[in-house]
């Protein structure tokens, strides 16, 4: 009934957005980094447990949209027992998936539920936010992260 | 109720056969444009006053000699007069030809505000002021040491606290910078009274009617304020022109803004004389095109009547705000009564950009966001509100269908 808006909005999207995953903020975070979209109001606070190169735990808290919260949700999901170097690959493949909607992803990959996001350029920022405040957690001095 | 099952009025539907862009479909349905306050639509008659300048009288204006800059001349110096008369100013070297409000309001912080400000001096905006009204003042205020004070609303109701403004006025403030009509709440200020108090203190006055020009009658000297600045985008007109209208005795006390061809008198390889009003504030070629269709669309308005298309604004607001009022979680902010032609709402857990990119879905153009107005959310507790604004083309119907496609989100994001 919706057509590429049920593309958008898959229930897997709406179901992270409605009670996203990890949202917490983790005591343990030896990794931090803000994000946030000026335009849009949205921000995100990412907290990463590294230890050594290995993701033990991530979590996020913050305020946004259905996509931003759900793609968010969503990382956080995906990452844990990750090295740092596999969750960069995963960021680089999530960004072809959400900028021109190029999927190498499984049917059964829940990130594969971004894959209308393309359609709709003006919310791509919106997925990305919590993979671009990744890539910054990941770094040695994070810095803010802003996607405009 | 009656009047949900009135039909719209002859007149005002008729008038949608006079904007080309109306007749399409967004996404498979009739455009249904509610995006008004962040710019209106263009008439046939604006986009033919553009056209046949370009095609018959194209030159540059003030200093040529032949016919075409002759005309050029006659046609952006009639546009001045024309908006003049628009807004009841004096003269027309009252007005300044600018790019939109915001250059006119940075005119205005940076002359007026550079020369006549020093430290401790206050500056009164008020706590719904669009990011236009606001940044130009707190850099002016960081160069010359002076201070911001914000006269405070009452809450969501969104009413300035019209009990505080004595004791505002009178701490050393020596401007008050406000918004005659609220772009998200939709409260019409009573600029008259607030500039008439400010003036009895000797306080220098700056109305940002952006969102009032195209919608009702402005009198620059009924309100009696010193400034006042708005864009010809939002009334018709074309992107890139705008007026900033400034009291005569006020423009002659400031220095000039931009500097460069058509605002001197004389220049120097030492030094130079500046131009008289208001070619004092218009340095460089302007843009005379934008100028003839902000002509053009004034006619346009003022043949329907502005009177009426407020009266008709404020029908339909209050038409919106009491049917979405009325729906299961919907928040509508702003004043219940009197609003001006928008409404501002929160649907419980949806989010207002999740909400504009399905209505848009649905061939409804709204805005989410803050609004350019992140001091005033982050003061009401709020993160992003959707946007209906409305102008003389917009219906009930248009209306009724917000409601339907209101209603088919919920069921989207069932909650």
């Amino acid at each position: 009934m919706f057509g590429e808006l049920s593309e958008l909005y898959q229930e897997v999207i709406l179901d992270h957005s409605r009670q996203p995953r990890n949202f917490r903020v983790l005591d343990g975070a030896n990794h931090q980094a803000q994000g946030a979209n000026p335009l849009c109001g949205d921000q995100l606070t990412l907290y990463v447990d590294l230890a050594g190169e290995v993701v033990r735990d991530i979590s996020f808290k913050g305020a946004g949209c259905a996509i931003a919260k759900a793609s968010a949700s969503l990382m956080t999901t995906s990452l844990k027992g990750k090295t740092r170097a596999e969750a960069r690959a995963l960021a680089a493949r999530f960004r072809e998936l959400v900028l021109a909607g190029k999927s190498d992803f499984s049917n059964s990959d829940k990130l594969a539920a971004f894959a209308g996001v393309h359609k709709f350029p003006a919310r791509v920022k919106c997925a990305m936010l919590a993979w671009r405040t990744l890539e910054a957690a990941l770094t040695e001095s994070p810095e803010r992260v802003s996607t405009e | 109720m009656n009047r949900l099952v009135e039909k719209p009025s002859r007149k005002w539907s008729a008038l949608r056969a006079d904007f080309p862009v109306l007749r399409q479909k967004v996404h498979g349905h009739p455009l249904v444009y509610f995006d008004n306050a962040a710019t209106s639509q263009k008439p046939r008659m604006v986009i033919d006053a553009l056209r046949h300048y370009y095609e018959h009288d194209n030159s540059n204006v003030h200093r040529g000699i032949h016919e075409l800059s002759n005309r050029a001349t006659a046609a952006y110096e009639g546009a001045r007069s024309r908006v003049a008369q628009f807004i009841h100013a004096r003269e027309p070297a009252e007005i300044v030809f600018t790019r939109g409000t915001t250059e006119g309001i940075n005119l205005v912080a940076h002359s007026w505000g550079t020369e006549h400000l020093k430290p401790g001096d206050r500056i009164l905006l008020t706590q719904m002021e669009h990011h236009s009204n606001l940044v130009p003042w707190q850099l002016l205020a960081q160069r010359t040491g002076a201070q911001l004070l914000y006269l405070p609303i009452t809450g969501r109701d969104g009413l300035l606290d019209l009990s505080q403004l004595d004791s505002y006025l009178t701490q050393g403030t020596k401007v008050l910078a406000m918004t005659h009509i609220s772009n998200t709440l939709g409260t019409v200020n009573p600029v008259a009274e607030i500039c008439g108090r400010a003036r009895e203190l000797g306080v220098t006055t700056l109305i940002d009617a952006a969102q009032s020009a195209g919608h009702l009658c402005l009198d620059v000297q009924a309100i009696g304020c010193d400034f006042l600045a708005f864009s010809g985008h939002k009334l018709c007109g074309p992107t890139g022109i705008g007026v900033l209208y400034g009291r005569r005795e006020r423009l002659e006390a400031m220095p000039p803004y931009q500097t460069g061809g058509d605002m001197i008198a004389s220049v120097d390889y030492d030094h130079s004389t500046w131009n008289q009003l208001p070619h004092k504030f218009e340095a460089g070629t302007p843009h005379i095109a934008g100028a003839i269709g902000l002509h053009a669309a004034m006619d346009y308005l003022d043949a329907i009547g502005r009177n009426d298309i407020f009266k008709h604004d404020q029908e339909l607001a209050g038409y919106a705000y009491d049917r979405l009022s009325s729906m299961k979680g919907i928040q509508v902010l702003g004043p219940s009564t009197g609003r001006a032609g928008l409404v501002s709402f929160l649907m419980e857990s949806v989010h207002a950009h999740d909400l504009v990119t399905v209505a848009d879905q649905f061939g409804l153009a709204l805005r989410g966001g803050h609004h350019c107005n992140q001091p005033l959310m982050k003061l009401l507790g709020i993160e992003a509100t959707a946007r209906a604004s409305f102008y003389f083309y917009n219906t009930k119907v248009e209306v009724d269908r917000l409601v339907d496609v209101l209603g088919e989100i919920r069921k989207l994001f069932g909650s």
